[in-house]
């Protein structure tokens, strides 16, 4: 099996004011989601990333604030796991919470480094 | 890392949310009531975005509890700024100011918290819609949305009462506290008031969806857990009350049948009823028969037991019963309980008896006009009594009046019987 990278962009919790109980049961879909994924023995790890970031780029190299369009375009994690294939691991992440709430997910293959 | 899914707790969100705005109103003060939401709202904000990656704490509770002291002690930090005098004993002040949240945040001081939240909500210059508004958004950890959904209402009309709620408090200074003396008495009873009609709401309103009618009970009875667990507001009248709720919540599942139809009382399986609760209503009925108070939640849970205590409908104690609704009429002289006292009339002195009372009822006509529920017990005495006439009129007024498919169809089932 292959490492894959699953990226998440969106959405940004912040601005849906979500109620105690939607967190809940927001958060109970992703911990049903990992937790399958772990049991499959598939996940390998991942990590949220906070909202504010800055952009370092230019032949003569600045550091921005942005540019971050929207809060929902930035990347808000990502999950490392292991798939047989691209197509296998872009049908895993089918179970991705969030696609209701605007998310998104980019799949890539991590090349192996040995 | 976990194996496998992990499951919350069911409505630990609410109930930590509740908690957490109580804890926190006695650390910033009730006029701070803004600031305090958005803090917890951060707390889940946070905890959304870590534990969803697989890292759940094993103690979820204690996790969010310390994210939000965390925030309340950097909040007060920065509020801190003793410019105006040494290092040390601004390190001094602040270690003080620490040690003093974190009193707050022991497990019966929290419990002290959510009580003052309680009795704040149900001021007495609130009115009662506002009351129970205010008391779902902040001790319960509703959100605007499901109060609206819980009291079929809509969410602007919930963000006014709620609005207008925190205003009066703010602008009246309304202190974070349990009363004591005959204040605490006082507000006991808009207390129970509050609570009895929460739970109420979501056991008779068939217009909300079940689920949010069963929150609706299950908090009310939480709540009123709440208030009798603690020395200085446990009475009498509030074991009564939460044993009247664990008798009506007994029969819960039994209320309703395949596709939402209502099964009535007489029709019901008993079997269904949930023994634990009823063993609980009365463990806690029990508990209520002591002092010299014999209030309206006595005598309904009383009633309410005696359903529980007939194995069927037919050898229920009726002049029981009947005894026990003329104690409850000398305290609560109203409509709807001379209504139900006429049921149970028409039990022991017959359909035509109960008729009778009915009519006597001051502002009847008024009432069959505007409240289906007395057009329909009217018009199925009136069936019980060969008038059809009479009781069909009265079946379909009530078939008009109420809003709930469930009754329209049982009221449906009933005038279909006239005929054969």
């Amino acid at each position: 099996m292959k490492d894959f990278m699953l990226v998440f962009r969106g959405p940004s919790y912040e601005d849906l004011n979500f109620t105690p109980e939607q967190s809940q049961k927001a958060m109970q879909k992703w911990m049903d989601w990992i937790g399958k994924l772990s049991a499959e023995g598939r996940f390998v790890g991942g990590a949220p990333l906070t909202a504010e970031g800055k952009m370092v780029k230019g032949k003569k190299p600045l550091i921005t604030d942005g540019p971050f369009a929207e809060g929902k375009e930035s990347v808000g994690g990502y999950l490392i796991i292991k798939a047989d294939s691209l197509k296998e691991a872009s049908e895993m992440a089918l179970g991705f919470p969030d696609f209701e709430l605007e998310g998104t997910v980019e799949v890539r293959e991590i090349v192996p480094m040995a | 890392m976990g194996s496998s899914p992990q499951q919350l707790v069911d409505h630990l969100f609410r109930h930590e949310a509740g908690k957490m705005i109580a804890v926190l109103t006695r650390i910033f003060g009730i006029h701070n009531l803004e600031l305090v939401e958005d803090t917890v709202q951060e707390t889940f904000l946070k905890a959304l975005q870590v534990w969803k990656f697989g890292a759940m704490p094993d103690n979820p509770s204690a996790w969010l509890m310390r994210v939000a002291r965390n925030h309340t002690v950097d909040l007060i930090r920065r509020q801190q700024k003793f410019a105006d005098v040494s290092t040390e004993l601004s390190m001094r002040l602040q270690s003080e100011t620490e040690i003093a949240i974190e009193q707050f945040f022991l497990e019966t001081e929290i419990a002290d918290s959510q009580l003052r939240m309680v009795f704040t909500c149900c001021h007495p210059d609130l009115n009662l819609e506002d009351q129970v508004a205010l008391t779902l958004k902040t001790v319960s950890g509703f959100g605007v949305q499901e109060i609206a959904k819980a009291l079929v209402s809509n969410e602007a009309a919930i963000q006014k009462r709620l609005y207008r709620a925190k205003e009066y408090i703010r602008e009246h200074d309304v202190r974070f506290e349990i009363p004591s003396g005959f204040a605490l008495n006082d507000r006991l009873e808009t207390v129970y008031m509050v609570l009895y009609l929460l739970f109420n709401e979501g056991y008779n309103s068939s217009k909300a969806d079940e689920l949010i009618r069963y929150d609706l009970c299950a908090e009310a009875m939480r709540l009123c857990k709440l208030v009798t667990e603690h020395k200085v507001t446990a009475q009498p009248s509030g074991f009564a009350l939460l044993s009247l709720m664990c008798f009506q919540a007994s029969r819960f599942e039994s209320r309703l049948g395949e596709d939402n139809t209502i099964i009535l009382l007489h029709q019901q399986d008993r079997q269904k009823w949930d023994r634990q609760l009823i063993q609980m209503g009365y463990h806690y009925l029990n508990g209520s028969s002591t002092g010299e108070v014999l209030s309206v939640y006595h005598l309904e849970s009383a009633i309410a037991a005696e359903h529980c205590l007939a194995p069927d409908f037919a050898s229920t104690n009726w002049p029981a019963m009947l005894r026990l609704y003329d104690y409850l009429l000398e305290q609560k002289p109203t409509p709807i309980v001379k209504l139900n006292r006429a049921i149970i009339l028409a039990q022991t002195a017959g359909v035509a008896a109960a008729i009778d009372t009915i009519l006597d009822i001051p502002g009847i006509a008024g009432l069959l006009e505007q409240h289906y529920i007395y057009a329909a017990v009217l018009g199925d005495l009136y069936s019980r009594s060969g008038n059809f006439p009479e009781a069909r009129r009265l079946l379909e007024k009530a078939y008009d009046l109420t809003p709930s498919l469930a009754e329209k169809k049982l009221l449906q089932e009933k005038m279909s019987a006239l005929t054969v």
